[in-house]
Formats: C-alpha cells, structure tokens, sequence
C-alpha cells in the first residue's frame, strides 16, 4: 500500500475557494477517483464529487489531476504520483463550480442540445468510427436496408472544453464536444450549417489539439472541428 | 458563478504551460510571439517617428540600433516572424483537414526550422554589423 496525499480543492457557496490535504492509503493499481471516495468516506462527508459509473461510460467524474484533464475512475494513481507524493485535485475549468469537485455542466448540455447531438447513430454516418468496427455477424438484420447502430463516442463528460484555452476567455463558443456531434452528423441541416459557421463556431477554434490529448474516449475532437472546418469551406464554395 | 466572456482572470489559460501537450505548447508560442510582433509593430511606429524630428536624430537612433542589445531585440522579432509564419503553414493546413494526426511533427518542424532560420541571421547580424 501507498501513503499519499490528496490536496483537494474545497469550495462552497459563495467562499473563496482553498485547498485541504487528506493523507490516503492507497493501493497503486486504484484510481484517482477511488482515493476520493475513501476521503469522503472515512474522513470528510462534506466533500462533494461527482461520480456513477466507475468504468468511463457516465462521463460525471472528470476533474483536473494534477493540473490536468481526466476521467478519474479510468485514472490509476500510480500513473499520476508516487508513494509518498502529493496528488493534487480540482474540478474542471471553464464552468462554473457548483461545489468542491462538482461543476454545472449544463451549458455543455444545452450546447449539445442545440446541435442535436445524436443518441445513437449508423454507423455509415461515422466513417473514422465505423472503419475498424466490424459489424456483429450474429445478430442477423430484419432487413437488407437496416443498418447497424451504435451510441456514440462521446460521453459529455466536458473535459475537452476544460482543456480548451478559448473556452477559457469565450463561454459562448460552442467548443469541441459539440462541434464533433455537428461534424458526426454531417452538414445537410441548414441549421447546423449556420451553427457551425457561425462566430462562436467552427472558425473560434484556434488549433491547439487540447480536446484530442485529453478525451478520454478517443473522440478526437480537434480532427472532427478541422474536417468540420473543411466541410463549411466546401459548403460555402459550393464544391459539396 | 459563469464564467464571463472575455474574463482576464482566465486570459493566463492562453499562457499557462502546466499540462499543456504539443498542441497547446504551439498555441502558447503562437500567442507570444504574436504579441510580441504587435510590440514590435508600434516600435517601429515610434521609431519611423523619429524621422519627423530630422535627420540627425534619426540617425542618432540608428548609431544606437547598432548595439548588441537591439541586435538582440531584432534577432527577436525575427525569430517569432518565423515562428509564428511557419506555425501559420501547420495551421492553415490543419484547418481544412490536411495532416491533422501528424500536427505534432508538423509543430516540430515549424519550431525547428524556425531555430535554424534565427541562427543563421543571428551568425549574420552579430558578424556583419
């Protein structure tokens, strides 16, 4: 086991916020997000985090590990500190903190709401996706026109607009998450046209890849934004 | 509290390196060196300036220009021109989506012909003046 320590940043209300440290046994091969759990199980019930799923599907338990963008419960402490070290934890940038590690994720929300960001979708509409995945031969089709579904990629877990430096100093942009679901749709809707190309779209991105390095689930926002960029360039020349 | 547009708390994200990866490094490079051709551009302004007020001072000026310090300065200027120009190319191309997946090495070689290109003027301006 490990001795480490947690510095967590705290926060609540209208206080300023600060940092408290926690010293943690830990076991190496554990995540971030379990060493949180023990604090707030045996040392301090106030802490408030967000978490559900514990395997990288929910998207709630992203925060800032050691200044940078994670998926905690994906995160192994023993990739982020060493025993004996101090691991420090803070809630993602760029929203606002509703308490300790918790931010209000809902201006992403209501962005990918506007662009209608798809549930489920074919996978002929995702060509980057769909190329290494076979399809499951043993689940026979109704009919030869059905194609095969599946959700997407992204679990709106809002770590690519924490990394984001422009959403650090523009709020409105609409920012990597859902400009991907634009570009995993397509731009046959007028209206995601006109989103996409607007001031807060596409041509805000200012290409420092920061959502790729850190989208835990290999969304590859930065590429989706670039092709996105291609395709309104082609949209607005008339060559598509 | 939402974040405000425009916030100069949050300007420091643009600049702040901890945990940045190579493309955030380009960007933070890209910033600087922006801000310093900025710089650079009303220094000139002043200095054109000068011209105003006759040519004796003007070439005061240049007798001072001629200093290693501003040698320095220029060396400056024509390292984040190179810089921020070729960043330029890996941006423009990036952004309709050629080489994306190889940004990386794109960025590396902006910053490395970028160092040559400034060695190759600083041997010049440090050997000729």
């Amino acid at each position: 086991m490990w001795k480490i320590t947690y510095r967590v940043h705290r926060q609540k209300g209208n206080e300023p916020p600060h940092y408290e440290t926690f010293q943690v046994e830990v076991d190496p091969e554990e995540y971030v997000l379990d060493g949180v759990e023990k604090i707030w199980a045996s040392e301090d019930r106030s802490l408030t985090f967000r978490h559900a799923c514990h395997h990288s599907t929910c998207g709630a338990c992203g925060m800032r590990v050691n200044g940078v963008e994670k998926l905690t419960c994906i995160t192994k402490i023993k990739d982020v500190v060493q025993d004996g070290g101090t691991l420090t934890v803070e809630p993602l940038r760029n929203f606002p903190v509703v308490s300790d590690l918790v931010v209000d994720l809902g201006p992403l929300y209501r962005k990918m709401a506007a662009v209608q960001a798809p549930a489920v979708h074919a996978l002929s509409m995702t060509p980057w996706e769909g190329q290494n995945i076979a399809p499951p031969a043993d689940i026979p089709m109704r009919s030869a026109d059905e194609e095969y579904i599946r959700l997407p990629d992204c679990i709106e877990c809002g770590i690519c607009i924490s990394a984001c430096p422009v959403a650090a100093t523009d709020p409105e942009y609409f920012g990597p998450a859902p400009l991907a679901a634009i570009q995993i749709q397509g731009l046959d809707k007028p209206e995601l046209l006109a989103l996409a190309d607007s001031q807060e779209g596409v041509w805000r991105c200012h290409s420092a890849f920061e959502c790729s390095a850190v989208c835990p689930s290999n969304v590859d926002p930065g590429r989706r934004i670039m092709d996105l960029r291609r395709q309104v360039s082609a949209k607005r020349l008339k060559l598509a | 509290m939402e974040p405000q547009k425009n916030d100069p708390k949050n300007l420091w994200d643009w600049f702040n390196p901890k945990g940045r990866n190579v493309g955030g490094w380009a960007f933070i490079l890209n910033r600087i060196a922006a801000l310093g051709l900025v710089f650079y551009l009303y220094l000139h302004l002043f200095v054109l300036g000068k011209l105003a007020q006759g040519p004796q001072v003007f070439d005061q000026f240049i007798a001072t220009a001629k200093s290693p310090l501003y040698i320095l300065g220029e060396l400056l200027v024509i390292a984040a021109a190179l810089y921020h120009g070729l960043n330029g190319v890996r941006v423009l191309l990036t952004s309709f989506n050629i080489g994306v997946p190889q940004q990386k090495q794109m960025f590396y070689t902006a910053l490395l012909l970028s160092v040559l290109g400034t060695l190759v003027f600083a041997v010049r301006m440090f050997t000729v003046h």
